[in-house]
């Protein structure tokens, strides 16, 4: 106990987190072991892990970085689809769980790729107009992703842009991506275990990152750029570091999420899905991990509890969403809520 | 040619007219305003309803879609933006997605999922044929209300109190407070006139490619803010100019390159332009002060 108090703070927070997540994974295994997890629950736990996940591989850009980007679901595609053709294609030739690493290490390099390809461009722009190109990245991934065709043989692997008869294959050939059909007959290799291993190292990551030398200097960016610019700090390499991690942890979670599923849509990534990450980071709070996870993982399984509301349930979420924003951000509710704090203490003081 | 020329153009008009809506608000309140869209579905529902089950006249219709999306718009800023307005610019645009989200799954619940016909508005004139190309009469009356719209808010903007508050606001809200100007009666109105030209623009895109879903609003949503990013975020040629643009580029990239990808070639000239002026066509550029 003496040692945890010498800690640093940020040190402390830090295990808070690996032990909320390490706490999560025991608790679910307990809640499966007893019988107490439902089916659709149980259905839930990748995808879970694949959305906190990226909400802190987004948390990175937004929070510590201060970009606003609108097109993560853009990184998360290039990652789901590369891990597909990378598991499918080592179909046989290695165990499912070399498969899934592969798959996800190479999800990771070619979304990283794409991360370098759009930001060197992008981050040159400040503020809303960063993040109507990030948007509109997002869309181009999407659009070339419907119009991609990926199919391996003997040979190798063959890509087209126009459509799956043109893909040339010899006669044993299997298409693994059709265009906006997507990939078909996926063989299902995340496992929550997994999931949860690779959700630690993404923190271990990310809190090592923000921590360093590397990560005051890319804070020192977001509290004033001209001032960081001025004390010989290097914008563009920094921003660019921040942006390509960011990046390429979200091609994690794309190929962890992608694995989880049986066939898999490129519609499936949209401006929705970046926006909806985005959401969990600033209900979590803007900069803070620990609130990424914990958002994350209660906003995806919130649309779960409240289905027996129904046609109402995304109704009721979106009530909600309006409501905390106004409340955690009107001045004259802050206001309130302080004053409910303090009385009691002023009242102790007399 | 000149026929995808034409239809590029009216697609544009209409990418323009939403635009407007954008810009305008993003130029007083400063905030994207990611319900702008949603806006367009429900003027769109709106004529629908009026058209095929009430039996109005199209004009009748028009009116009562600007009419409801008029209020719509003064209800959505009162309710929900007003108690941000001084708040970060991220919690405004999280509450500009929570009320799209509201405004899709409301419709979801009272119109179903179930995909609409459109009623053709126009279906009494014939089309006009205009050296050997055929042109549908949907297609220059959109032009014609663009241009009518353009001319009239730049008039409304240059001529009128209201307007030279809203450029008031605009430029400097602090100042403009000192003048006398109600910035929040300022602020409602701009949602007003935004939220009406939504409605019409929603008919217009109806009436131009007649089915209606909950979703509907969404994708031109984006694509007429890209346009109004596209010509300059703030000003009202700016995004007459991007939306027409946005529009030919899209319908040209459809007929000449590639009909899947023509919205990533429509996004790729957005990235090109704002690379090479990062503050849009005609935006102004705004110099930091250390």
């Amino acid at each position: 106990m003496e040692l945890f108090k010498k800690l640093k703070k940020h040190t402390k927070m830090s295990f808070l987190n690996y032990g909320i997540v390490i706490v999560f994974y025991i608790v679910i295994q307990i809640l499966a072991m007893s019988g107490h997890l439902t089916n659709s629950l149980k259905g839930q736990l990748i995808p879970i892990v694949s959305y906190v996940i990226m909400a802190l591989a987004l948390n990175l850009v937004v929070g510590i970085s201060g970009e606003l980007s609108l097109g993560h679901a853009g990184f998360m595609s290039v990652g789901a689809f590369s891990g597909v053709v990378v598991s499918m294609s080592m179909a046989g030739s290695a165990p499912e769980p070399v498969r899934l690493i592969c798959a996800i290490l190479i999800g990771a390099l070619l979304a990283g790729l794409a991360g370098v390809i759009i930001g060197i461009p992008v981050l040159r722009l400040n503020g809303d107009y960063l993040a109507i190109v990030t948007l509109a990245f997002g869309e181009i991934i999407k659009n070339v992703m419907n119009c991609l065709y990926v199919g391996v043989d003997g040979a190798g692997i063959h890509v087209s842009f126009k459509d799956a008869g043109s893909l040339g294959m010899a006669a044993d050939g299997k298409i693994l991506i059709n265009g906006p059909i997507g990939a078909n007959g996926v063989t299902k290799l995340s496992t929550f275990m997994a999931g949860t291993v690779l959700l630690i190292i993404v923190l271990i990551i990310i809190q090592n990152l923000v921590n360093s030398r590397t990560g005051l200097a890319i804070m020192a960016i977001r509290d004033n750029r001209i001032a960081a610019e001025a004390s010989g700090v290097p914008v563009t390499k920094y921003k660019l570091i921040a942006f390509v991690t960011s990046a390429a942890i979200a091609g994690a979670a794309g190929a962890l999420y992608a694995l989880n599923y049986s066939t898999i849509a490129p519609k499936k990534f949209d401006f929705n899905t970046s926006i909806l990450v985005l959401v969990f980071v600033v209900l979590g709070g803007i900069g803070n991990m620990t609130g990424s996870i914990i958002a994350a993982a209660l906003l995806t399984i919130l649309p779960e509890l409240l289905r027996k509301f129904a046609d109402y349930r995304m109704l009721i979420y979106a009530i909600v969403l309006i409501i905390v924003m106004i409340a955690t951000n009107n001045e004259k509710v802050r206001a309130f809520v302080n004053g409910l704090k303090k009385k009691p203490a002023q009242e102790e003081a007399k | 040619m000149l026929a995808n020329l034409i239809n590029g153009i009216s697609l544009g008009s209409v990418y323009a007219i939403i635009a407007l809506g954008y810009t305008m608000v993003y130029g007083i309140a400063k905030m994207l305003n990611f319900a702008h869209g949603d806006v367009i579905m429900v003027g769109g529902y709106i004529a629908f309803c009026s058209i095929s089950y009430l039996g109005w006249p199209p004009i009748l219709a028009v009116l009562a879609s600007v009419v409801v999306c008029t209020i719509l718009g003064i209800v959505i800023e009162g309710l929900a933006y007003k108690p941000l307005r001084n708040a970060t610019s991220l919690a405004v645009l999280i509450t500009a997605i929570g009320v799209s989200y509201f405004l899709q799954n409301a419709a979801l619940l009272i119109w179903t999922s179930n995909t609409k016909v459109f009623p053709n508005m126009f279906a009494g004139m014939a089309p006009i044929q205009l050296g050997g190309t055929q042109i549908a009469p949907v297609t220059l009356i959109t032009v014609f209300a663009n241009i009518v719209i353009m001319v009239a808010l730049t008039l409304f903007t240059s001529r009128t109190k209201m307007g030279k508050a809203m450029r008031a606001v605009s430029e400097d809200k602090g100042a403009a407070t000192l003048m006398g100007i109600n910035v929040n009666r300022t602020i409602s109105m701009t949602f007003a006139i935004g939220s009406g030209l939504a409605a019409i623009a929603g008919v217009l895109l109806c009436t131009a490619y007649p089915t209606l879903m909950p979703t509907t609003g969404a994708m031109p949503g984006i694509k007429a803010f890209t346009a109004a990013v596209f010509g300059g975020i703030g000003s009202i040629p700016g995004a007459m100019l991007g939306g027409v643009l946005l529009g030919v580029i899209e319908i040209f990239g459809k007929a000449y390159i590639s009909t899947q990808l023509s919205d990533a070639i429509v996004f790729a000239v957005l990235i090109i332009v704002l690379l090479v002026k990062p503050t849009g066509l005609l935006g102004h550029k705004v110099r930091e002060k250390v």
